[in-house]
């Protein structure tokens, strides 16, 4: 915090002494300087703050890192074989190191006091305790050990950090203030560098989208490693044992896709009639007035979270269904046992999707040339029939992208089928029983107390990847099709 | 053609004409349904979120006016069952009131304890820290238990009621006889709007408090980084990017991004920023970071719209007098379209603030918010919750009391959306130019 303080007061003191040191070689006279006295000490404070936030971020970045390696490296293979996984080691160690900071914090044990303490006359678990600080075990001497270390490689690394940015900073003060000048261009310096910081900020977007595909490919690649992918593409069970050890997990991807399938076909044969028909009546029928009120209230079905849908089919749609088709219910036919099943999580996700449909067809409905509407009429035709046999057939190509889209927010929407679809997944037709989908179990196997390392926790990555891809197929190609048909008629 | 009417009149309709104009108006009647049933939905979902979230704001408290004397306070403190002591003393005044009010109702200290809590301690935590309400009648709001309440809004009733530790039937005698003697009413619980998450057996004190901090914090970080970044991004792609293969790339990344399911950021942001970052989890900062990249195409795709419709004639007159590219763009193109990219940028923020997928993937559910962060770091970097969050872990638990409290949570959410949403249509209503 000091460090960023720091560099930024010196920021704006570079700023003033820029600009007062290019007004004083031109002796005062602004016409004589070659860019506006602004430009002088913008330069200034560009070059103060540009490379010394980028060792920062670097820094902050690279450190944690190294220390890790550091402090993996007190322990021995064995001891990695015994005590589960490295990485769990390193959590408790930096658990126990973030704990000794708060000890000293608080004053109960002085800073020199820590570094003789040790596991065998000292009891560190109930002494963390103390502090509010729980770790699952005892400490052992070993990650005391590891935890002193992390702690004074990081309290070293802390301390060059300021340096190493103070250093930059004033570096890049003394460049630019000896390159300051009447005759100095500073303001084709300032705007290079300005295009160089907008050009780094349009690369965040590539830079997330390569970050999602490598996060997933390690992760899945260590996944396939400790589970065969046939067993994952072709299983038809998804029965994970719990603990992580002990008992052979099945994890079958199939009936998840399954499910996921079938729920999104449920929930697109609501939206796609409704959203259709709201689009075409908005679209031809509709006066003014009434389009007003109309087309932004299906909107509004757009902005609710999805969590408000996902309570709503829980609480509300889910018991009303039953009290509809279960035991005893309206209908009576006992085909529905509890609230939460495909249909409920299917409809619900259905009227989210409404206004996905219904907006991008009025735009493609709108699209469609008002001389083929003429021709049609000319020749005697109906509104309904003309909207049927010529402009629907028109638009056909951007329909079919809008229900792509809308069937790819429905395969990744993850909130209405946590609440409202069930756990258990099975390969079942009926749309009464409960199933589960791969967002679902993505929640459910991350969210889960389970090892990080374990099979039945890096399954979660393998869904997502398989997630992805397909959501980005659909994508593209919705896209492209939508694309092709507007370039048709503009 | 062979099917040629065999009469034509214009006064009467032929068989054809009239199945055509009914299949027009079937046609018709179709359109209005669909968009009715999605305004009855609305409706419906209004109703039952209103219905539902609505009982959350009351609690209902016991009114009692207690007298404690110097002397009783100092024999209480020097008690070994201090709150033993004080419990007599709650049940001496309690008896005395329903004496004063002419009540005459059976009841015990354990009637009394199902129906309030642990009364004793909670008297005697008032008397320590208001030291001179000793000797002074005080009013006392004693909040009633979840089941009680339960009772009052008609989710407990006498007939599904089963007798247990936590309430018997006959408590509920004493309940109607002090109802109708106005010793037990509601009021506006504002606990639930300032508290904090309590534990999974106790709905009736959970607030949402915490959350509304953790979320707006959240909110800080993805104001503060996605609209430089989209913004930076968005005049860089608008105005100077070169058409070569990089921007192409720069564009598709940005319009698939915009559709990849939220649950991938939540996996991206496990892996990254707690994985390999090391990142404290459940941190709003973490949270930020993931809604930030969340929230940037969106960001970027309504920033590059009012870009654009900044006509080319202001651009040309700014560089005809002499301004370069970079001037032109900062001074002129810029604040003419700040209304649209502010609004854009609040239409993101809304959406981020409903996100819930990736914050179940960081860990910001199953934490239960019990305090307020004690600062601005603590605030970034402490575990704590978030709105939605919250309300998931509400929903998942198995008191049916929490799911009062969910759809409380999500009133206070749409609350927070509508406000935001209105200021985005004032902001374009007030500053939108057409050209």
């Amino acid at each position: 915090m000091l460090t960023i303080g720091l560099v930024l007061a010196l920021c704006a003191i570079g700023y003033m002494m820029g600009t007062r040191r290019a007004l004083s070689s031109a002796s005062g006279d602004q016409r004589l300087l070659h860019s506006l006295k602004g430009y002088y000490g913008q330069n200034v404070a560009l070059s103060i703050l540009v490379p010394s936030a980028t060792l920062l971020v670097v820094w902050l970045i690279a450190q944690p890192l190294l220390i890790n390696q550091s402090v993996a490296s007190l322990f021995s293979d064995q001891d990695l074989a015994e005590g589960a996984s490295s990485s769990l080691i390193i959590q408790d160690m930096r658990r126990v190191a973030n704990g000794l900071d708060v000890v000293v914090d608080q004053g109960l044990v002085s800073d020199d006091a820590i570094a003789s303490l040790d596991a065998e006359s000292t009891n560190v678990r109930e002494l963390l305790a103390d502090v509010g600080v729980a770790v699952g075990s005892d400490v052992t001497q070993q990650t005391l050990d590891g935890a002193k270390r992390y702690r004074s490689l990081s309290k070293t690394g802390n301390f060059w950090r300021g340096i190493a940015v103070l250093a930059l900073a004033l570096a890049g003060f003394v460049f630019a203030m000896q390159r300051t000048d009447k005759n100095f261009r500073a303001r084709n310096v300032v705007e290079r560098g300005v295009l160089i910081l907008l050009f780094g900020a349009a690369t965040v977007a590539v830079l997330t989208t390569v970050g999602i595909v490598l996060s997933l490919i390690f992760n899945t690649i260590n996944f396939f490693d400790a589970f065969p992918a046939a067993d994952f593409f072709f299983g038809t069970r998804w029965e994970p044992s719990f603990s992580g050890r002990g008992g052979a997990s099945d994890l079958g991807f199939l009936p998840l896709i399954w499910g996921t399938m079938y729920i999104s076909i449920i929930s697109l044969i609501v939206a796609v009639p409704l959203g259709l028909f709201s689009a075409i009546y908005l679209s031809e029928y509709a006066s003014d007035r009434v389009r007003a009120v109309a087309k932004p209230m299906l909107e509004i079905l757009a902005g609710i979270p999805t969590i408000v849908y996902g309570l709503f089919a829980l609480l509300t749609v889910g018991p009303l269904l039953v009290s509809a088709f279960g035991n005893g219910g309206f209908f009576g036919v006992n085909w529905m046992s509890g609230g939460t099943a495909a249909i409920t999580a299917g409809s619900v996700m259905g009227i989210m999707l409404i206004p996905f449909v219904s907006s991008l067809s009025d735009d493609i409905i709108n699209a469609v040339p008002q001389a083929m509407r003429d021709g049609s009429y000319g020749l005697g035709a109906t509104q309904s029939e003309t909207i049927r046999q010529v402009i629907l057939p028109a638009a056909l190509p951007g329909i079919v992208g809008a229900i792509l889209l809308a069937a790819s927010r429905a395969i990744g929407e993850t909130m209405i089928v946590v609440l409202g679809a069930g756990a258990a997944a099975s390969l079942s037709l009926n749309p009464f029983e409960a199933m589960t989908t791969v967002t679902a179990k993505i929640v459910s196997q991350l969210t889960g107390d389970g090892e990080f390392n374990s099979p039945e926790t890096m399954v979660a990555f393998a869904l997502g990847m398989t997630l992805f891809i397909i959501t980005l197929c659909l994508n593209v190609f919705a896209l492209y099709i939508v694309r092709k048909y507007r370039e048709q008629y503009d | 053609m062979t099917d040629t009417p065999k009469f034509t009149s214009m006064k009467v309709q032929d068989p054809r004409t009239k199945k055509r104009n009914a299949a027009e108006k079937r046609f018709r009647a179709y359109g209005i349904a669909a968009i009715a049933i999605g305004g009855l939905f609305l409706a419906a979902l209004t109703f039952t979120i209103l219905k539902s979230g609505l009982p959350a704001f009351t609690q209902y408290v016991m009114k009692l006016e207690v007298t404690l004397s110097q002397e009783q306070f100092d024999d209480a403190e020097s008690q070994l069952l201090k709150t033993a002591v004080y419990r007599d003393i709650f049940i001496d005044n309690f008896s005395d009131q329903l004496e004063a009010n002419g009540i005459d109702v059976n009841y015990d200290a354990d009637a009394l304890e199902r129906l309030l809590g642990k009364v004793g301690g909670d008297i005697r935590a008032h008397y320590r820290e208001n030291l001179s309400d000793i000797g002074q009648p005080t009013v006392f709001q004693l909040q009633l238990s979840s089941r009680v309440e339960g009772y009052f809004r008609g989710r407990v009733t006498r007939d599904t009621l089963v007798d247990s530790r936590f309430l018997e039937k006959t408590d509920l005698d004493i309940v109607d006889v002090l109802r109708d003697a106005g010793l037990m009413t509601g009021r506006f619980n504002w606990a639930f709007l300032t508290g904090t998450d309590s534990g999974v057996d106790n709905p009736g004190g959970a607030g949402i408090g915490a959350s509304v901090i953790g979320s707006f914090f959240m909110m800080l970080v993805v104001l503060f980084l996605s609209l430089p970044i989209g913004v930076a991004a968005s005049i860089y792609l608008e105005e100077f990017a070169p058409k070569n293969r990089f921007t192409d790339l720069v564009e598709v990344n940005i319009s698939n991004l915009a559709a990849v399911p939220s649950i991938v950021f939540g996996i991206l942001g496990l892996s990254v920023f707690i994985q390999f970052m090391h990142l404290p989890q459940s941190a709003p900062l973490v949270g930020g970071l993931v809604l930030t990249l969340m929230t940037l195409p969106t960001i970027i795709i309504s920033t590059r719209a009012s870009l654009k419709s900044v006509p080319p004639s202001i651009r040309d007159a700014a560089l005809g007098i002499g301004a370069s590219k970079m001037q032109s763009v900062f001074h002129h193109v810029l604040p003419l379209s700040m209304p649209g990219i502010l609004t854009g940028t609040i239409i993101g923020l809304a959406q981020a603030l409903g996100e819930t997928a990736p914050l179940l993937l960081i860990g910001m559910v199953g934490f239960v918010a019990r305090e307020y962060p004690d600062g601005v770091v603590s605030g970034f970097m402490d575990p704590n919750s978030a709105m939605p969050a919250q309300i998931y872990t509400w929903a998942a638990r198995a008191d049916v009391g929490f799911y009062e409290k969910a759809w409380g949570g999500i009133i206070v959410l749409l609350v927070f959306l509508l406000l935001m949403n209105a200021i985005a249509i004032f902001l374009r209503k007030k500053f939108e130019r057409r050209w």
